[in-house]
């Protein structure tokens, strides 16, 4: 239904956008950062899967890689992985 | 059409006339037969709404605000321990800023136990920033529903309205009503048309929490809505007068009060006795008038000054107290005549608990305030407090 | 090295930048849950760590259309959501969610949740299963195992932590004749799929409680959430069984590993292992996991 004349807009603090999270660059949190082996890696997919934050992503099938604006280092795609492909780092970062 | 029901069935009728699409439901004496008859109404087919049988009066109050939150018009009714056990979710659907209409039927608050009417229950939430409304008599309780949807959907309102009628005297009573045809009500009223609300098409986050940094401002837009709400109360009642036909008042009502020396100043059923009184004291001679207070919340401040500053006398009979404190709509109104008039304004708490108010109560609260005390407790018997 | 930018716009029901601790079980599961619902649902959450670090305004780490009412009325407000629906002939197409930590459906939201549940609202109601409340700090709930140290049950010279069982919150569900009831565990994501799955296509109210580890509440390198998950199944301390109108129908087989194996990673049961009387608790521990193995037949 549509109204002739514009509606206000919604009182402060009612409603929060969708996504907005994606503002806040989670990225500085950690001091470690997945390193990936491209070549050990089987493409289950367990790492992507695993991630609290949802910040891995694979670019072929076997590219996987991890978001540096949002990855807290926290080492679970590591722990996970069946093919140990993956290895936490300091020094990437 | 005009019928003789009870107020309940007003109640329930006028709700089902306004199309709600969730109805909750609790029971507790005396608003049992509101929920009872919006049962048998949904039941016979004559109104298409889901009727959730809560466990809960908390619960009862948290499917109106899902139910709204998701886009559809609710209700639901309670009262005294009901309504305290709400008081969280009540504050809540002001936040966030819910269309609602609630029935608060009033009865006395535990404890001790008491299943009687006095108006503490409802004054206990007058913090939350949900509109309250107080009625006289059944038509304007039937009526009142219907105003309460309009005011409360309003895009400047967006707050819960409560519409407060006294347990047992107006719920239980019978009188003949006019009761409005589903096409009068819904030419006044038309479908809840949601500012915002969940839904995949278009996904919001509603009830994010607030910092130090921003909750201050959010509650100040409250408190601006909320007082602003005045305005649209009054053109509702105005729109209503001019749709159906009838008029009880808009934030305030007068009765026989321009010239008066002394004036009542209450809120519910007891407006209806007040009225008797005036025109027996009238009759011989004595200069009195009613002020009724329909709004509370937002409350009048302007209109009852405007109303009441010329008399010499101003007695506010309540039905409820703030232990510790005084009467409280009569420390409200005290507060709103700071600085305007210095009239005498005595507060009389009389009612608790389903005592009468009666012919006799009101001739004692009458004679005590002229005699100078500001602060009284009405027909209070000797005998049972020396019983303890 | 890739040089591509990733984008999450429009994609997402739960996307990052959200506040959880690194290495939070509950992140991960309420992602899962997100991604196997898809967009055409509504969620109720409850106060806890997953509303606080998904919904400081002015952001929002959902994608879904998501309300946060109370601590305890989550299944009332789902149950209003569902009504709301049905009465715009929209609960084919949209399904609802309620969301809420082990303090939120077990203890406070328990009356409301058995409501929701005896009138059999279209809700599934997902626990994370912390066994504390940790949003709070790491207090004690009734879903926190015997023994556990908490800063409500703290193990000290006259306690052992916590006193009582864990309260069997999937049995009391199961009792309600609802059609679907699980236990599932963040470690075992493929499984969390599918019984979300199996959920979501079942009509009538749904309860599925996930166990999630919690870095800073159970004490632990948060790097070990998957594999501390992993022992608490195959200890026999978290059966994952599933019910269907009140009757147990599937258990996942477990290989079975002593507690001891389980407890002695986290610091919450660290005092366990300080004396001999202390290693009772240890035993009494593991009679709850052969009581487990045994009622529902956990070990070939």
């Amino acid at each position: 239904m549509s109204a002739t004349k514009p509606r206000r807009r919604p009182p402060l603090g009612v409603v929060t956008r969708p996504g907005t999270s994606l503002r806040n660059k989670t990225g500085s949190w950690g001091i470690l950062r997945p390193v990936f082996d491209w070549e050990k890696c089987t493409g289950c997919n367990t790492c992507e899967m695993i991630c609290p934050e949802g910040c891995l992503r694979h670019l072929e099938k076997k590219q996987y890689e991890a978001d540096p604006d949002f990855c807290k280092g926290c080492g679970l795609c590591a722990a996970a992985c069946p093919a140990k492909a993956i290895t936490m780092s300091e020094e990437h970062r | 059409m005009r019928k003789m029901i009870e107020g309940s069935r007003a109640v329930a009728e006028a709700v089902a006339l306004c199309r709600p699409g969730v109805i909750s439901a609790y029971p507790i004496t005396p608003q049992t037969h509101i929920v009872e008859e919006l049962s048998q109404i949904v039941a016979d087919g004559d109104l298409d709404a889901e009727y959730v049988r809560v466990e809960s009066e908390h619960s009862a109050a948290s499917v109106c605000l899902g139910a709204v939150a998701a886009g559809s018009r609710s209700y639901s009714a309670t009262t005294s321990q009901g309504l305290l056990l709400m008081v969280e979710v009540l504050y809540n659907i002001a936040g966030m800023r819910l269309p609602l209409v609630i029935t608060g039927v009033n009865r006395a608050i535990s404890a001790p136990l008491n299943i009687w009417n006095d108006q503490q229950d409802t004054m206990a939430i007058r913090d939350t920033g949900w509109l309250q409304l107080y009625a006289e008599d059944n038509q304007e309780v039937l009526d009142m529903h219907i105003q309460a949807y309009k005011i409360s959907e309003d895009d400047r309102v967006l707050l819960p309205v409560m519409v407060c009628m006294d347990g047992f005297i107006l719920t239980h009573t019978y009188e003949t009503v006019d009761m409005p045809t589903q096409e009068q009500v819904d030419a006044f009223l038309p479908s809840y048309d949601p500012l915002y609300k969940l839904d995949p098409a278009d996904p919001y986050t509603l009830g994010a929490y607030a910092g130090p940094e921003r909750y201050h401002e959010a509650r100040y837009t409250i408190q601006q809505d909320c007082l602003g709400a005045k305005e649209i109360v009054k053109e509702v009642a105005r729109d209503f007068q001019s749709a159906f036909g009838r008029w009880h008042g808009d934030v305030i009502d007068t009765y026989r009060a321009e010239d008066a020396d002394t004036l009542f100043v209450a809120m519910g059923s007891v407006i209806g006795t007040l009225k008797d009184w005036v025109d027996a004291q009238r009759a011989e001679g004595e200069k009195v008038g009613v002020v009724k207070v329909r709004c509370f919340r937002p409350f009048p401040a302007e209109e009852l000054v405007a109303a009441v500053s010329k008399a010499k006398r101003v007695i506010v009979l309540e039905k409820a107290v703030s232990m510790g404190s005084t009467g409280i709509l009569a420390a409200e109104l005290r507060a709103a005549l700071y600085g305007q008039s210095t009239v005498p304004v005595t507060g009389a708490v009389a009612g608790l608990g389903g005592r009468d108010i009666t012919m006799a109560t009101i001739d004692e609260i009458k004679q005590r305030a002229d005699a100078g005390e500001l602060d009284l407790w009405a027909d209070l018997r000797a005998e049972v407090l020396e019983d303890a | 090295m890739s040089t591509t930018e990733f984008t999450y716009e429009g994609t997402r029901g739960f996307y990052p930048g959200h506040r959880a601790c690194a290495g939070c079980g509950q992140a991960t599961a309420a992602r899962l849950v997100m991604e196997t619902v898809g967009p055409n649902c509504i969620v109720a959450n409850a106060t806890g760590c997953l509303e606080v670090f998904s919904s400081p305004h002015p952001e929002s780490a959902w994608g879904v259309p998501w309300i946060h009412s109370l601590f305890e009325n989550h299944p009332a407000v789902a149950s209003g959501i569902e009504a709301a629906l049905k009465n715009q002939g929209k609960l084919d197409q949209v399904r609802v969610l309620a969301m809420g930590g082990d303090g939120a459906t077990l203890d406070i939201g328990f009356g409301a949740l058995s409501g929701m549940f005896e009138r059999n609202h279209d809700v599934l109601y997902v626990c994370m299963d912390n066994e504390a409340y940790m949003n709070t700090g790491v207090q004690r709930s009734g879903s926190t195992p015997f023994a556990a140290s908490t800063t409500t049950s703290p193990a000290g010279r006259k306690s052992y932590g916590e006193d009582r069982p864990k309260k069997d919150l999937p049995a009391i569900a199961a009792a309600h004749g609802i059609p679907y009831v699980a236990t599932a565990s963040m470690s075992y994501f493929p499984d969390v799929r599918r019984k979300v799955k199996k959920a979501i296509e079942t009509r009538g109210a749904k309860y599925l409680q996930i166990h999630v580890p919690c870095p800073p509440g159970w004490g632990y390198d948060e790097k070990l959430t998957i594999d501390i998950g992993k022992l608490a199944v195959e200890c026999g301390l978290y059966p994952l069984v599933e019910w269907e109108n009140g009757e147990v129908v599937r258990v996942r087989k477990i290989k079975q590993v002593p507690v001891e194996e389980y407890l002695k990673g986290q610091r919450r049961f660290r005092h366990l292992f300080r004396d001999e009387k202390s290693r009772e608790q240890i035993a009494a521990i593991q009679a709850i996991a052969e009581e487990n193995i045994k009622k529902y037949g956990l070990v070939e």
